[in-house]
């Protein structure tokens, strides 16, 4: 009993260690991603709250839980409640089987990237709850490209896991950033340079982020799915949607660029070098790559039209990754070195 | 051939990466921001702000109740009444402005003989009540008075071109 006791509260310590920083990172990511593009638009970006604008993210969230949380006449209540929550939970649930360093994770499930694939999926719902609930037909459109887009790129970004399952022969994301060592040439988005692409296409596709934002598309529909909220429902979605997008950057860095691990691995000199950085350094370096990415992709591509979105996912994205499952396959049949001997 | 370069081209996502390339090269571009409240953009001597109406520098007004910015102002929102003063003169007793239908065309103070009324660079001013918008005969001859050396700096530096 006292034991059981002892492992929840040791449990719960250790999710707080997780969440307080991602929703720190959730937070400076809004303010990095304004910077970002402003800078890319020869703008300087919010500048005025604390030194360089610092205290922005803060003086924003601030306004927003002040904010009159207005429930629409026709909204289905419950609902129109309950759909920010169904939005952030799978994506704070998701990272309790990320692996920030060798054992630092919270469940070390075998059957990691299911339940990654899982929680993703269950995301949707949020989205489409949210745009049903508030009975308004700019959400409800939102909703259902929303929906049909996860969807489709969901099966692409499925295949393109599969690759990785078999290269590394494990469900388990310790074991796939363990199947990597070795150094920068044995991380598997050299074999599967295809399979990475599509992935980090889908993902940004995923996460409803631009060029792909077809569920907000403020020029076209409002803001999808999310026009009648406000005040806190509001700054939930946007929560779950930064939240999303570093958990996507922390799986494209799990999978495809060896995790934790060091880019300067079996380099002679370098390696020795580097060897007191730890692992989690390199980890969220990788993430700030994706995420930089993430905001520059945003700064550079217009929003695809909503059948070119349909299009790429199902007859570009999921080709590929079929045929490149082929070609792993082949490649594990004949041991073909350096990554599959 | 044709078709085999725009494939390759295609899938090595090419034209994507030519763009990211040229928003990476903004990325450290000197930033044109303009800091507004310390720093400003430089106004025209022609450009038409809020009203004033000058003195003399003996500090008789030069208003001589003419009445043509009245006649020529498009949006009749200059209102003119006029009586002989005690001294003689033909002065205007009330000069109002209503800011609110003012179109800022710039025709009373291209009309005024005497170079009376005039729009002054400023176009930083608000209204905080009703009625505030009709800027009596004392209101423009204060602004007037506070942005003299400003206005005639700006017509000096314009007087070359006219």
């Amino acid at each position: 009993m006292f034991d059981a006791i002892i492992a929840l509260v040791w449990i719960v310590i250790k999710i707080v260690v997780i969440l307080v920083p991602l929703l720190v990172a959730v937070a400076y990511l809004t303010y990095a991603e304004r910077k970002v593009i402003g800078y890319m638009q020869t703008r300087i970006g919010p500048n005025r709250v604390g030194i360089f604008g610092l205290g922005q993210p803060i003086a924003d969230a601030a306004k927003l839980f002040l904010k009159e949380t207005i429930d629409p006449t026709a909204a289905n209540r419950f609902l129109f409640m309950i759909a920010p929550v169904l939005s952030i939970a799978p994506a704070l649930a998701a990272w309790a089987v990320i692996p920030f360093n060798k054992g630092w994770v919270l469940a070390n499930v075998n059957a990691g990237v299911l339940y990654i694939l899982a929680m993703t999926s269950i995301g949707v719902y949020g989205i489409l709850i949210a745009g049903w609930a508030s009975n308004s037909k700019y959400a409800f459109l939102g909703a259902l490209r929303s929906a049909a887009q996860v969807v489709s790129y969901e099966i692409a970004m499925g295949f393109a896991l599969v690759g990785v399952l078999m290269a590394a022969d494990s469900t388990n994301l310790q074991n796939i950033v363990l199947s990597q060592q070795g150094g920068i040439w044995h991380w598997w988005f050299l074999p599967l340079l295809p399979m990475f692409l599509v992935y980090w296409i889908s993902g940004v596709a995923e996460t409803n982020r631009l060029p792909f934002d077809m569920a907000e598309g403020e020029s076209e529909i409002v803001a999808g799915f999310h026009v009648e909220y406000s005040g806190m429902g509001f700054a939930v979605f946007f929560l779950a949607e930064y939240a999303n997008m570093i958990l996507i950057a922390a799986l494209a860095s799990t999978f495809f660029l060896g995790g934790w691990l060091s880019p300067f691995e079996g380099i002679p000199g370098l390696a020795s070098l580097f060897a007191w950085v730890p692992g989690i350094i390199w980890f969220v370096a990788k993430i700030f790559f994706f995420l930089l990415l993430y905001l520059w992709l945003r700064a550079t591509f217009p929003r695809y039209r909503y059948d070119q979105v349909m299009r790429l996912g199902w007859k570009v994205l999921i080709p590929v990754t079929i045929v490149w499952i082929f070609v792993i396959g082949f490649g594990i049949e004949l041991h073909l070195p350096p990554w599959f001997s | 051939m044709n078709r085999l370069k725009r494939l390759i081209k295609s899938f090595t996502l090419w034209e994507l990466l030519v763009g990211m390339k040229l928003t990476g090269r903004y990325l450290f571009a000197k930033k044109i921001t303009i800091q507004f409240p310390e720093e400003k953009t430089p106004y025209s001597p022609r450009f038409r702000g809020i009203h004033a109406l000058r003195r003399y520098p003996n500090g008789e007004e030069r208003c001589i109740a003419c009445k043509l910015c009245e006649a020529v102002c498009p949006a009749l929102a200059i209102t003119i009444e006029a009586e002989p003063r005690k001294d003689g003169s033909r002065r205007t007793t009330r000069y109002d402005i209503d800011l609110f239908k003012c179109i800022y065309c710039g025709f009373c103070e291209e009309s005024c003989p005497v170079d009376s009324i005039v729009e002054t660079n400023m176009s930083l001013y608000h209204f905080e009540n009703r009625g505030e918008n009709i800027m009596s005969k004392q209101d423009l001859l204060a602004i007037g008075d506070k942005y003299e050396p400003e206005i005639a700096a700006s017509k000096r530096a314009d007087a070359p071109y006219r």
